[in-house]
C-alpha cells in the first residue's frame, strides 16, 4: 500500500461527502414537489409525461397500489426488452448485423436490466445492436434506477408521515427521478466522458491495419451516453464485455474517479434526502457515518490484499502487487477502490477483473454484496436495505433494555419486524441454496473457468451478485442454459422479494400514530446507535455467509500461501 | 391492476422516446460538434491511413517496437471485439503456467534487460486492449529496442521520459507509457 493509493481513496470520499448535502437537498425538493432551478425547463416535459401516460400528479397511492404500479411497469419493461432482443436483427441501427439473441440469453438479459442488476452473460461489442444498447439497455438503466429511487422515497414517506394510508404516486416519483435527477447529470457527465476520450458515434466496426500490419477492428457506438447512466444509476452493464476496464469505457485515470463518483453520488445523497424528509438530518448523517466506516474497512482490506500480490506469481521471480486482470493506468489502488465501490453500491461495473483478484481481495466484493449492498448502496435500494437494518437494530436494542422499540416516534411492532426480517432472510435462501445445487450437478460445473476452491467462489459469487442485483462477476463462469435460467430467476426474486416487504413496511409505518419522544427513547442518531447498527449488519451477514465464504475465498487464500494450484 | 398496465405501457413509450432515442442522439450530435476526434474513437492517422486508436492497445511482436502486455482478448490478443481478461484466479494452474512461459519468453527476447520483468509485462490486462505499460516496463524493454534500432540506450530512455504520462493531477491512477504513441515517435525519428 502507498500513501498516494490512500490519498486517492480519501480525496474520492471527501468529494462524495461534499456532494451529499447539495444533491440530497435538491432531491428532497424534487420529491416534495417544490420548484427547483431546473423546473422552468423540465416542468413542461414532466407535464407531457403525465398527459401522455394519463397520470394525475396529485393522485396518491396506498402501498399496495404503489406495488401494483411498480410490478406492472417492471413487467412491461421486461416484455419490451425481451421482444427487442429477440428481434434486433430485423430492426434498424444494427450496422454490425448482429443476430437475435437466443431465448434463454434474452430472458437472462431482460431480467438483468429490468431488475437493475446488469449481470451480463454476453459480450456487448459482439452481441448487441446499437438500438438494443440505447433503447433496450440504456433506457432500462434510467428507469430501473428511477424505480429504485422511487421505492426509497416511498419508504421515507412511510416513515415521515403519520396516520395516513398513502405513500405518494409511483408514476410521479419515477418521472421526477428520471427527469430531474438522472437526466441532467447524465447530459453533463456524458460530455465530460467524451471529452476524455469515450466514443459517441453510430459507426459500424471498421478494420484497420496496425503499425505492424495486423488487422484490428475498431469498435464504435453511442458509448458515452450509456456509460454515464450505467454508473449513475448503479446499473453496471457495460457497452463492451470488459466493462470499465476497457479504455473505450474508461480511458483515463480522470474518467476512472469521475465514474466512481457517479456510482456513489446518489446513494450518498439520498441519506441526506432521507434526513431532510423525516425532518431530522442527523438521522441521515448517522447512516452516512456507519456506511463510511464500513467503506474504509473494506477498502483497507481489499487494497492490502491486492498490493500484497499473489505468492505463486512471486515464486516465479517477479515482484509487485497483483496486476492480473488490471489496467496499467489504474493500478492496484484504483482497482481495489473501484471493486469496493461497485459492490458497496449495487452497481457491478468493474475496472478490473474480480475473478483474478487475490483470494482475500476477491472476498471483499463478495462480502460487500452479502451484507446487502448497504454501504452507500444502490440508488434507492441502498437506503431501503439500510432502513431495514435500522429497524432491526432498534428492535434488538429494545429487547435488550426491555422497552417497546420506537423509531422516529413510531412504535416498532410485530408486523414491522416481520417485514424487515422477511427481506433479510430471503437473501441467504436465494444465494446459498442455488449455490449448493449448482456445486452438485454437472451443468453447474460445466462452465467454470477455475478449479479448486476458486471454482466454488465463481458459483457463489454468481448467485450472490445476481441475488443482490449487483451484476459484477467472477467472469470466468460462462453462460449455459442452466445459469441463464437460474440466475435470471434469482435476479427477479432478489429484486421483488425485497421490494414487496419494503412497501408493505412503508405502508404499515405510514398508518401509525406518532408518539412523543420520552426520556427512555433510544435515539437513532447517536454514536452508540451507529456502533450498534454496524454490529447488527456485520453479525447478521457473517453468521449467514461465513461457512460458504470459508469454503471458497478463505480456504483458497490458505492454499495460495502454500503455493498450491488447481 | 389492468389500469396500471395501460399506464405502464404509455409510460414506457414516452420514456423510451426521451431516454432511449432523443437523449443518445442529442448527445451524439453535441459530442460530434464539441469533441469530434474523441467521439469518433481517437483514431491515429499516419501517411493518410488510420493505423489504430490512441486509447486502444494493439499487438506488437517486432523487437524494434515497445511491446504491450499479454492479452486475453480474442485468439491472437488485442481484439476490441472480444475484450476481457483471462479470469484466472490466484491459484489457477493455467495462470501460473502462462506467467512462467511469459517470463521465459521475455527473458529470451530481452537478454540485456536489467533484472526480472516488471509485473505488468507478465500479467494480462482486464480489457485485453490495455494501451499502456508501466514506465518500469518501458525502461526494462529499452535495451532491446535500442539494439534493434541501432540507437544509444540513453536516447531511447530519454524518449521514454519525454512520453511518460504521470499521475493525473499528481495523484490519480498510475504513471504509464502509451505503447502506440511511443512506437510512432520512434518511427518518426527514422523517417
Amino acid at each position: 500500500m502507498t500513501g498516494i493509493g490512500w490519498l486517492q481513496a480519501i480525496v474520492y470520499f471527501l468529494i462524495a461527502l461534499a456532494l451529499t448535502k447539495p444533491l440530497g437537498l435538491y432531491m428532497a425538493k424534487v420529491f416534495e414537489g417544490e420548484r427547483t432551478w431546473l423546473s422552468p425547463i423540465l416542468a413542461p416535459v414532466e407535464r407531457a409525461f403525465y398527459a401522455i401516460a394519463g397520470v394525475r400528479e396529485d393522485e396518491e397511492m396506498p402501498w399496495y397500489t404503489y406495488m401494483f404500479a411498480v410490478l406492472a411497469f417492471s413487467a412491461v419493461g421486461l416484455a419490451f426488452l425481451y421482444a427487442l432482443l429477440r428481434t434486433q436483427q430485423w430492426l434498424p441501427l444494427n450496422p454490425n448485423h448482429f443476430p437475435n439473441l437466443a431465448p434463454d440469453l434474452a430472458w437472462n438479459t431482460a431480467v438483468s436490466f429490468m431488475t437493475n442488476t446488469n449481470w451480463q452473460f454476453y459480450s456487448g461489442e459482439s452481441t448487441m445492436s446499437f438500438l438494443s444498447q440505447m433503447v433496450g439497455l440504456a433506457w432500462h438503466n434510467f428507469v430501473s434506477a428511477a424505480a429504485g429511487i422511487a421505492l426509497a422515497i416511498a419508504l421515507i414517506r412511510g416513515i415521515a408521515r403519520t396516520s395516513v394510508k398513502t405513500l405518494g404516486s409511483f408514476w410521479v416519483d419515477l418521472t421526477r427521478s428520471c427527469l430531474y435527477i438522472l437526466l441532467p447529470i447524465s447530459i453533463v457527465g456524458a460530455l465530460v466522458l467524451v471529452w476524455q476520450g469515450i466514443p459517441q458515434n453510430f459507426q459500424a466496426n471498421v478494420d484497420v491495419k496496425t503499425v505492424e500490419g495486423v488487422t484490428q477492428t475498431i469498435t464504435g457506438g453511442p458509448m458515452a451516453s450509456q456509460e454515464v447512466i450505467k454508473e449513475l444509476g448503479t446499473n453496471g452493464g457495460g457497452f463492451v464485455n470488459a466493462n470499465s476496464a476497457s479504455p473505450n469505457e474508461n480511458p483515463t485515470p480522470f474518467t476512472d474517479i469521475f465514474e466512481m463518483l457517479l456510482i456513489i453520488v446518489i446513494g450518498a445523497a439520498i441519506t441526506y434526502t432521507y434526513g431532510r424528509m423525516v425532518r431530522d438530518t442527523r438521522q441521515g448523517w448517522a447512516l452516512f457515518t456507519a456506511m463510511s466506516i464500513l467503506f474504509f474497512v473494506a477498502f483497507a482490506a481489499c487494497y492490502w490484499a491486492e498490493a500484497a500480490g499473489n505468492p505463486s506469481v512471486h515464486a516465479l521471480g517477479v515482484a509487485g502487487g497483483n496486476m492480473e486482470g488490471k489496467e496499467v493506468r489504474f493500478g492496484v489502488a484504483s482497482s481495489a477502490l473501484w471493486a469496493v465501490i461497485t459492490t458497496a453500491t449495487s452497481c457491478g461495473a468493474v475496472n478490473a477483473m474480480h475473478d483474478s483478484f487475490t483470494a482475500l481481495g476477491g472476498l471483499i466484493p463478495l462480502v460487500n454484496m452479502q451484507l446487502g449492498e448497504l454501504i452507500f448502496g444502490g440508488v434507492g435500494s441502498g437506503l431501503y436495505a439500510k432502513i431495514v437494518f435500522v429497524i432491526l437494530t432498534v428492535f434488538i436494542a429494545g429487547l435488550m433494555v426491555g422497552r417497546t422499540p420506537e423509531f422516529l416516534g413510531k412504535k416498532i411492532e410485530r408486523r414491522e419486524v416481520q417485514f424487515a426480517m422477511l427481506s433479510v432472510l430471503i437473501t441467504p435462501l436465494l444465494v446459498l441454496v442455488p449455490t449448493a445445487i449448482a456445486a452438485l450437478i454437472p451443468p453447474g460445473l460445466a462452465t467454470l473457468n477455475n478449479g479448486g476452491p476458486h471454482g466454488f467462489s465463481e458459483i457463489l459469487y454468481a448467485f450472490t451478485s445476481t441475488n443482490a442485483n449487483n451484476g459484477s462477476a467472477f467472469a470466468g463462469l460462462g453462460p449455459n442454459l442452466f445459469y441463464n435460467v437460474t440466475t435470471g430467476i434469482n435476479m427477479l426474486f432478489g429484486r421483488f422479494a425485497e421490494v414487496i416487504p419494503i412497501l408493505a413496511l412503508a405502508g404499515a409505518l405510514a398508518g401509525k400514530k406518532a408518539v412523543a419522544a420520552g426520556p427512555g427513547t433510544f435515539t437513532t442518531h447517536s454514536p452508540i446507535f451507529v456502533a450498534l447498527l454496524i454490529g447488527t449488519i456485520v453479525i447478521v451477514g457473517a453468521l449467514t455467509f461465513f461457512p460458504a465464504d470459508a469454503l471458497g475465498p478463505i480456504v483458497e487464500h490458505l492454499l495460495n500461501l502454500q503455493g498450491k494450484t488447481f | 391492476m389492468l389500469k396500471h398496465f395501460g399506464t405502464a405501457i404509455r409510460m414506457t413509450v414516452i420514456s423510451v422516446i426521451i431516454f432511449g432515442l432523443v437523449y443518445p442522439f442529442a448527445m451524439t450530435g453535441v459530442a460530434q460538434i464539441l469533441f469530434p476526434k474523441q467521439a469518433n474513437g481517437s483514431l491515429v492517422v499516419r501517411n493518410g491511413k488510420v493505423v489504430g486508436s490512441e486509447i486502444v492497445g494493439q499487438l506488437w511482436t517486432k523487437p524494434q517496437y515497445f511491446q504491450g502486455r499479454p492479452s486475453a482478448a480474442g485468439k491472437n490478443g488485442y481484439d476490441p471485439t472480444a475484450t476481457g481478461g483471462t479470469n484466472y484466479g490466484p491459484t489457477s494452474k493455467k495462470l501460473i503456467d502462462a506467467t512462467r512461459a511469459t517470463i521465459a519468453a521475455l527473458k529470451k527476447a530481452n537478454p540485456n534487460a536489467a533484472g526480472p520483468p516488471p509485473m505488468d509485462l507478465v500479467t494480462s490486462s482486464g480489457s485485453g486492449i490495455d494501451p499502456d505499460i508501466s514506465p518500469e516496463a518501458a525502461y526494462w524493454e529499452a535495451p532491446r529496442v535500442a539494439a534493434a534500432r541501432h540507437m544509444p540506450l540513453d536516447a531511447v530512455n530519454a524518449m521514454i521520459a519525454q512520453h511518460l504520462h504521470g499521475r493525473t493531477l499528481g495523484f490519480l491512477g498510475e504513471p504509464h507509457v502509451n505503447v502506440l504513441e511511443m512506437n510512432l515517435a520512434l518511427d518518426a525519428l527514422h523517417s
